[in-house]
């Protein structure tokens, strides 16, 4: 006797390696297997699990309630959330300063056209295979005067097309995208120039370059938001004044521009010197070498870097509050100074955390993609 | 008359030569720049005469007249800018310093996890990151300040472990108040800490002749914990607590982390551990799978592994982004002016500033301060780079 199990199944008898699979052994598929590799491998692995799950179980559902069961959705002030939970009537009656700062009611849809050319401005550059990228890039290149135009009106008085809206009128998400827009569409060029300039083999020019690098990324960006708005006042001539706005974009843009050009170098220094060679031999002059062969790929190396410096100046653009512009954190650190909504700051808080996470979130995601997508088959 | 070179064909134009053309750019951009700052100091200097404010540093003599809500160092209203710029310095360095242990052991750890094979651990870590990173880090202190101001009021502050007291005008603590004696066991914990590295130097010289190892972690903590807690009983624990009591509006004794000193420290502190937890991350993950399968068949256990394989790898990435981020999370300790933590920013180049009006000279010393923390890490930075690079043929 052998084999108990053939012994017992007459007829079971299979020339040898032709016995049909058998199933896996219960416990290593399905649900239960997945539990038992992914959660329960070992006994640490089951403390973790069991402290995590005690840690969801104990948090989730009372923020659940503050947020939505036990919440308030209408009120005309505080005293109307009479529930324990959060009082979302501040947001639901505060939106439009949320969004659009105190932009004049009558010339908001002025700002939704300014939406939607942002966003058609931003579908070519995002995308490369969509209908009419031609057309549409002629749009993103012409943004910024359109952009400026719509939102601060070609002149004062009733002949005017469009009306003035000073800017400091601008405010909340508004504000945001045109500092994080403007600081990402200034940022990159200059950032390529501060990097080829600290790469550049003229002395004068590199230490320029370096001090410069150096000088802005070994400060706080508070520090040189303070010197835009109480030094460049004093640098130009008496009776020269520019808008605070304006000289608060300019040093965010260089802020992160320096950034910009430290991520810029990690990709010039990554390209094989041969490529600089053979583009030389090829007689191409530097600058036709640098549009043509050098910057499309390393600029192609360094795009998580990029956009972690997009995202970082798009985070970076909540500072602007402490020299008193009202972005969208600024409005949301405001409203709640308001008699009526005193106290919620937590609401107020969570709901500009929400779109600036969006935002954020969404820039990394997209990250994500295209480096996925540009994934040449060079890399190891 | 025309002439003509004797050795070699005609050279082009002069403009058509790449030195020159060089020297001529660059002559041209240095200009520009020397133009630029001559025609700024021009129309600041006429400003500042128009304004009446007189330059120089005189005003770090001058009574400052103004009250620091917390400082390390006596300071009273009567004292000078100059004691101001210090006593703010010191904030933004308690805050960072304390702020950069606990963002490490905090980062760390998170990075640890977010590796473990634990689904549900790895993805909640994944969430704590992609949450913290991509929410701006003013709007978190300015949330968690909120939360803190909302704590109870004094008289029904929140107890723990009956000694200290959540309330909205901070956390009071015990104070530990020195006795006869302290001075040995600090002693006996100073020479535990030079000890360490003495020991570690010499059990490496034995097991280079020999081969024999000897358990230096082990051996350091039990000095580290050993000596002082033996100087203790010697001097028969020379440290006592003064505890906080509740009195009618506020807490008699103790001592309190202000709700501003906390607010800033906790979130710098969860902030930039999200970060430090993807360099972790980051780190082990690129020490290639076949150093711990090679290490695992030369016969080295897990613990080995990671210690002496993994590990000494996985630091030579982290440590460059990791002091990066040290940096980042000084600079970011800047943002205590939202919330009126007195740090530099906000006592020095905030309210002095408003009271004399010399923006340049406090701007450029506030900005040189940052500048020399910056530098000198970098420098630190540039010459381990140096020593722990790959040697290469």
């Amino acid at each position: 006797m052998t084999d108990m199990t053939q012994s017992n199944a007459p007829g079971n008898h299979y020339p040898p390696g032709e016995h049909p699979d058998l199933p896996p052994p219960p416990g290593t598929v399905g649900v239960i297997g997945w539990l038992r590799k992914n959660l329960f491998s070992n006994i640490p692995n089951s403390i973790l699990t069991l402290l995590a799950v005690y840690f969801l179980v104990s948090s989730i559902p009372p923020v659940m309630d503050w947020v939505l069961f036990d919440a308030d959705f209408e009120g005309a002030s505080r005293t109307d959330c009479t529930s324990a939970g959060a009082c979302w009537a501040l947001i639901d009656v505060r939106m439009k300063q949320y969004f659009f700062g105190l932009y004049p009611v009558e010339e908001l849809w002025r700002v939704y056209i300014a939406g939607i050319v942002l966003a058609l401005a931003l579908l070519p550059v995002l995308f490369d295979k969509i209908p009419f990228r031609k057309i549409l890039l002629v749009n993103t290149f012409l943004l910024p005067i359109t952009g400026f135009y719509l939102l601060s009106g070609t002149g004062s008085g009733p002949e005017a097309w469009l009306a003035t809206v000073e800017t400091p009128q601008w405010g909340g998400l508004l504000l945001t995208l045109v500092i994080g827009v403007t600081g990402i569409v200034a940022s990159l060029p200059i950032g390529v120039a501060l990097a080829l300039g600290r790469r550049s083999n003229m002395p004068v020019v590199r230490a320029m370059c370096v001090t410069f690098i150096e000088f802005v990324r070994g400060v706080p960006l508070i520090t040189i938001l303070f010197m835009s708005s109480v030094m460049v006042p004093l640098f130009l001539p008496e009776g020269v004044n520019f808008d605070k706005l304006l000289r608060c974009l300019i040093g965010v843009s260089l802020f992160s521009a320096a950034y910009m050009a430290e991520v810029i170098r990690g990709g010039l220094q990554a390209i094989p010197k041969g490529q600089y060679e053979a583009a030389a031999a090829m007689g191409l002059s530097f600058w036709k070498m640098m549009y043509l062969i050098i910057l499309p790929q390393a600029l192609r190396i360094v795009i998580p870097g990029i956009v972690n410096t997009f995202i970082g100046l798009f985070k970076d653009t909540s500072l602007v509050l402490i020299i008193g512009l009202f972005d969208l954190l600024g409005i949301a650190k405001t409203v709640i100074t308001d008699a009526n909504w005193i106290g919620l700051s937590h609401e107020s808080y969570a709901f500009v955390a929400v779109i600036y996470w969006v935002f954020c979130f969404g820039m990394s995601r997209y990250s994500i993609w295209l480096e996925a997508k540009l994934h040449t088959g060079h890399k190891r | 008359m025309a002439t003509q070179s004797i050795d070699g064909p005609k050279r082009g134009s002069l403009l058509s030569d790449q030195r020159t053309r060089a020297i001529i750019f660059q002559a041209l951009a240095f200009f520009l720049v020397a133009v630029f700052f001559v025609y700024i100091g021009t129309n600041t200097a006429r400003n500042l005469e128009a304004l009446g404010i007189s330059t120089g540093f005189d005003f770090l003599n001058a009574s400052a007249g103004y009250d620091v809500a917390m400082s390390l160092i006596p300071y009273t209203a009567t004292d000078t800018h100059g004691r101001v710029f210090f006593v703010g310095l010191l904030n933004t360095l308690s805050v960072s310093i304390t702020g950069i242990l606990a963002a490490t052991i905090l980062g760390v750890i998170l990075g640890v996890l977010r590796l473990s094979q634990n689904w549900l651990v790895s993805k909640l870590v994944y969430w704590y990151v992609e949450v913290v990173r991509n929410v701006p880090l003013l709007l978190q202190i300015l949330f968690w300040y909120g939360v803190l101001l909302g704590l109870p009021r004094v008289r029904d502050a929140i107890p723990v472990f009956e000694t200290m007291f959540l309330s909205n005008r901070g956390f009071y603590l015990p104070k530990p108040i020195p006795g006869d004696g302290i001075g040995l066991v600090f002693a006996a914990f100073v020479v535990a800490v030079i000890a360490v590295p003495v020991i570690a130097r010499v059990a490496k010289k034995r097991q280079e002749r020999t081969g024999q190892t000897f358990p230096v972690i082990s051996t350091s903590i039990a000095l580290i914990i050993g000596l002082p807690v033996l100087a203790a009983i010697v001097t028969g624990f020379p440290l006592t607590f003064d505890y906080p009591e509740k009195g009618g509006f506020n807490f008699k004794g103790g001592m309190v982390l202000r709700p501003e000193f906390v607010a800033l420290w906790f979130s710098l502190s969860v902030y930039t551990a999200g970060f430090i937890a993807e360099i972790v991350r980051a780190g082990i993950q690129a020490v290639s799978h076949g150093q711990t399968e090679a290490a695992f068949s030369l016969g080295l256990k897990p613990n080995w592994t990671m210690r002496m394989i993994v590990l000494p790898q996985a630091l030579r990435v982290i440590v460059p982004p990791l002091t990066s981020q040290y940096l980042n999370l000084t600079k970011n300790s800047s943002l205590a002016i939202a919330i009126g933590y007195p740090d530099l920013v906000s006592t020095f180049g905030g309210t002095s500033l408003n009271q004399t009006g010399q923006a340049i000279e406090i701007i450029m010393m506030t900005m040189l301060v940052y500048l020399t923390i910056s530098l000198l890490i970098s420098m630190l930075m540039n010459y381990y780079n140096k020593r722990i690079a790959l040697v290469e043929r």
